[in-house]
């Protein structure tokens, strides 16, 4: 079945298989920012935004996209970029593995609340897995590149 | 893995219904749980283009189609307004936003399964399911039906003056519950919803009138008392048939004394 997808600005025309999913019908177009994790839609690490939303694209069929718009990690380095070197300044990043995923949900949170508290940042990224960090490095880097924006 | 050979977004409710009763094909909400399947569909019935995925508000209602998803429901003011954001608390620890924007009402109250908060918190309210073919029935009915080949398509949830207040217990935070608790005072008539038994939900009302002269610790504490022994628990990985009996009592008295805090 043909479907059509607007991928980080881009028209794709392609022709799947109805049991495909999105995140395999976006590594096939060059989008190796999406990665598979878990498996079991709890870790995140396969986020992306389908019309500005935060959703799991290893659960989700690329057909259910079709029509609409989907942006990945590769679509959105400058709007990342603002917060991203925060974070790693607090060595949170670590093994990297979870970073994508952690990113774009952090962009998502970012432009629902502009100015979130720390627990607000806890609750919009607990569907994220990170089994190097802790979580606490990505709240402090989280935290930090909020404080300089109020600087 | 589940494998897919035909895919259909169907176009009106009966073309899904009629679609639906062959047991090879198969109604998606979400995906979220069907995904972790194993098995071979032949058609995925999508209901994504029927108009199912809004929540309308009336002076007397709320109407939510299946299909709208469980961040919509934490989101809406006025679900939340109108349950003292009992509805948020239910769902807010479900995993994490971009599953919420995924998983629908529909599909978590279709599949009536034990460990879902949203059937366990539906129950508290004065709600009924339309089915497609069903009609309209109490939503603790149709909790309580084996699975059919019908059509769930909206909730209907009456403004009915009430309190209501929701608690789970989980090992993990974004875990499945090892109990859920639901409790509300809708009309004068306390109801106690307990979910993750681990079974499907069940709601209790207080019939013996222990809260018939008032809440007070002491009530609150019978009543939890004897929730907790009415209400049947097993055992499975996340805790022991016993451990989940004591946690009902804990949770009910504390929610009734919550109960009595909300204005």
């Amino acid at each position: 079945m043909e479907i059509t997808v607007n991928v980080n600005e881009h028209t794709i025309k392609s022709d799947i298989e109805p049991d495909c999913l999105l995140i395999d019908f976006l590594r096939e177009h060059g989008c190796y920012s999406v990665k598979r994790g878990c498996e079991t839609s709890n870790c995140g690490l396969c986020t992306v935004l389908l019309d500005g939303k935060p959703v799991l694209s290893c659960s989700m069929l690329a057909v259910r996209a079709n029509g609409h718009t989907v942006h990945t990690l590769e679509g959105l380095q400058e709007e990342a970029k603002d917060f991203v070197e925060f974070i790693a300044d607090q060595g949170a990043d670590q093994c990297g593995f979870c970073n994508p995923g952690f990113v774009m949900n952090t962009i998502s949170l970012l432009r629902e609340n502009p100015d979130p508290t720390d627990d607000e940042i806890k609750s919009y990224l607990a569907g994220n897995l990170c089994r190097c960090s802790g979580y606490e490095g990505q709240l402090r880097g989280i935290r930090n590149y909020l404080n300089s924006k109020k600087a | 893995m589940i494998t897919i050979k035909n895919y259909i977004r169907a176009s009106s409710l009966q073309e899904a219904y009629d679609l639906n009763q062959s047991k090879q094909n198969r109604i998606i909400g979400g995906m979220l749980w069907i995904k972790m399947a194993s098995s071979n569909v032949n058609t995925i019935i999508d209901l994504s283009g029927l108009g199912l995925d809004s929540i309308t508000e009336t002076d007397t209602e709320f109407s939510i189609g299946a299909m709208v998803t469980l961040r919509q429901l934490e989101m809406h003011q006025g679900l939340n307004n109108y349950t003292n954001n009992a509805i948020k608390n239910s769902v807010h620890d479900i995993v994490g936003v971009q599953f919420r924007n995924m998983a629908t009402v529909g599909g978590s109250i279709f599949g009536r399964f034990g460990f879902s908060d949203v059937l366990t918190m539906f129950l508290t309210l004065d709600c009924d399911v339309e089915l497609y073919k069903g009609g309209i029935i109490p939503l603790n009915k149709f909790s309580q039906m084996d699975r059919d080949n019908d059509i769930l398509v909206r909730l209907i949830v009456k403004k009915t003056p009430g309190k209501f207040v929701y608690t789970s217990m989980r090992n993990t935070k974004t875990d499945f519950p090892v109990i859920a608790c639901g409790v509300s005072c809708i009309n004068g008539q306390y109801r106690f919803s307990i979910g993750a038994r681990p079974g499907r939900a069940l709601l209790l009302t207080d019939e013996k009138g222990i809260l018939s002269n008032g809440l007070t610790k002491q009530s609150a504490e019978s009543m939890a008392e004897w929730v907790s022994e009415n209400i049947p628990t097993q055992s499975n990985i996340r805790g022991s048939a016993q451990y989940r009996t004591h946690l009902i009592k804990v949770l009910t008295k504390r929610s009734l004394l919550e109960l009595e805090k909300v204005k």
